[in-house]
């Protein structure tokens, strides 16, 4: 059984955020989506200053199986990337909810967070598959 | 006897079972004004015998012609052990055997290729072959846009002494994918590609791209350790499309500059292919590590199996179509799996003195070639820089004049560049590759005299005997 820590917010593609209060978020991929990915080789980043939208694909990670497209959960502005991910990918599959963020985004509209999931709505997403 | 496997009870019992009344109700759901039609413009079906003395009387009016055409496809000696091998069952007969790793020879091989490819090129990686040059380089063109994230332009520059051909493909695959393509013109005297040109056309504006054709069109060699570092200054990747034979004599992609080319395509036809009227041929797709996950198409690697013994399978597959679908790098995950057979043969035989010798001795004889038309009053090299295997040469008269005449004499004398550059006209591009003797150049030479003669002077010296 796949973690879903109680504290942070999700979307039904498989994302976590974390509301960091300063009006930035960080975004990573949840454990089970990790699970399911398999082992990661290799984590494509966004840029750092780009606009994204809500549920526009702004990364990429790549296991042996398959290359997967990352939503931004939320619209904002890429403040920060994981550039650890680069060279360590496997933190995502070790430590998907702190080593394996993947990027930082500054809300457009903080209003947004409450469209999110919580940890039960998810937890739900996730059993159904 | 038609050599369709399924009779018309298997074909009823298939349509039986999903459902479906027809093969027509089957494609119901394909409007009527997207179906094929029937085939017009076909004659009756002949026996094969019939079609065997057809054939036969359509390639002796092929005749044995004398070849001096290169551009873009060459007319060298493949031996006879490269196509002997390469048609043997277990290469010529199975289809992308290597999926399930279940072929371990044909993975190997493949393997041999691109391991073969990087060393030609100086590159990292090497993908296991597309079609051709044209569409390996406009593969190379959607890759080095996709990688390079930071010029936020979608442009790329290429040059006018790019075969035409070459830029004709890249147009159709990319421009409807919002990527545009700025011509760089050519220096009249040389030939070449100068970088001032290359910088005015760039403008103000960043581009993704740079290619760069060594040899170019004309058979000039470009300036590429000045032209990649411009480029790459402008934080623009380098593309190279080049000639693997001439490889063997001149600087390697991956030398270029001070970083090197980041991509490097070409036409593989020169490694062993027959000229086959233009195809098929095989694409040549080759780059730095860091662009791997852009590579597009097959890639095979060297791997250790469970019980920790050597083998080889099918990599980076993650980006291809049948897991990325639309969001795929390519729509080809295909390679050209036979051609890749020969191209390897090909070069093992000659191995890489081999190789050197081939490329020089068709430097050699296009000089000795160009040196004895030159003779001829009125012709002249086009250029004044170093050329591979090919010299344009400005001629007295229209160069498909000339070439008409030659061809009555069994001679295909050369490309009439002005098909393509009509500023150059009359221009002949030669080409002599290691296949041609001296004496093929001697009598070649004085077609060629005489032909001009006719053509230019002003009177036929003989006067008609009844006027």
């Amino acid at each position: 059984m796949s973690t879903v820590p109680a504290e942070l917010k999700y979307s039904k593609s498989h994302e976590w955020v974390q509301d960091n209060g300063d009006g930035i978020v960080t975004v990573g991929i949840t454990d089970h989506a990790q699970e399911a990915l398999g082992d990661l080789v290799f984590v494509e980043l966004p840029e750092v200053g780009r606009k994204v939208g809500v549920e526009e694909a702004c990364a990429v990670v790549e296991s042996v199986k398959a290359a997967s497209d990352i939503y931004s959960p939320l619209s904002g502005e890429v403040t920060e990337v994981n550039a650890e991910l680069v060279d360590a990918p496997e933190t995502i599959n070790q430590d998907p909810y702190a080593g394996g963020w993947i990027f930082k985004l500054r809300l457009a509209d903080p209003a947004e967070l409450s469209a999110l999931l919580d940890a039960d709505g998810y937890a739900q997403v996730a059993a159904e598959g | 006897m038609p050599f369709i496997p399924h009779t018309e009870e298997d074909v009823a019992a298939m349509l039986a079972t999903i459902g479906a009344g027809s093969i027509d109700a089957l494609f119901e759901e394909i409007p009527p004004d997207l179906r094929a039609g029937p085939l017009t413009g076909i004659p009756p079906a002949l026996s094969e015998m019939e079609i065997g003395r057809l054939m036969q009387a359509r390639a002796q009016a092929d005749g044995q012609a004398l070849c001096f055409i290169g551009a873009g496809a060459y007319d060298h000696h493949v031996p006879a052990a490269v196509w002997q091998i390469a048609s043997r069952g277990e290469f010529y007969s199975a289809y992308t055997p290597y999926q399930a790793e279940a072929s371990q020879g044909t993975l190997q091989l493949l393997y041999e290729f691109q391991s073969l490819m990087t060393a030609l090129t100086g590159l990292d990686v090497s993908n296991a072959s597309l079609y051709d040059g044209a569409s390996a380089l406009a593969e190379a063109v959607l890759m080095a846009v996709r990688a390079n994230r930071k010029a936020k332009a979608h442009r790329v520059l290429i040059p006018r002494a790019l075969h035409p051909s070459y830029r004709r493909a890249v147009h159709s695959i990319v421009h409807n994918q919002g990527i545009e393509l700025v011509e760089v013109p050519f220096d009249r005297a040389g030939g070449h590609t100068p970088v001032e040109q290359a910088q005015a056309a760039a403008g103000d504006q960043g581009f993704a791209a740079l290619v760069i054709a060594q040899p170019n069109f004309f058979g000039v060699l470009e300036e590429v350790d000045a032209l990649t570092d411009w480029a790459q200054a402008q934080g623009a990747l380098v593309i190279g499309a080049v000639n693997p034979v001439a490889l063997a004599l001149l600087k390697p992609p991956g030398a270029w500059g001070a970083k090197g080319a980041d991509i490097a395509c070409g036409e593989g036809q020169p490694l062993g292919m027959p000229l086959a009227s233009g195809g098929p041929y095989l694409g040549i797709l080759c780059c730095k590590q860091g662009l791997v996950r852009q590579l597009p198409g097959r890639i095979v690697g060297r791997t250790l199996d469970l019980d920790g013994k050597p083998g080889f399978t099918l990599t980076l597959q993650a980006r291809e179509q049948h897991i990325r679908r639309s969001k795929a790098t390519s729509n080809i995950c295909t390679n050209q799996g036979l051609l890749v057979t020969a191209a390897t043969i090909h070069l093992a035989l000659l191995g890489a003195e081999g190789l050197a010798r081939v490329a020089a001795a068709c430097h050699a004889n296009t000089r000795r070639l160009s040196a004895l038309l030159c003779e001829i009053p009125g012709v002249e090299p086009l250029f004044n820089r170093p050329v591979f295997h090919e010299q344009a040469l400005r001629l007295p008269a229209p160069a498909a004049d000339l070439l008409r005449s030659l061809a009555a004499h069994n001679i295909l004398g050369g490309y009439d560049l002005g098909l393509d550059y009509p500023e150059l006209d009359p221009t002949l591009l030669v080409c002599a590759t290691e296949t041609r003797t001296e004496e093929d150049m001697l009598a070649y030479a004085a077609k060629m005299a005489r032909v001009i003669a006719t053509r230019t002077q002003a009177r036929c010296p003989v006067e008609p005997k009844f006027s």
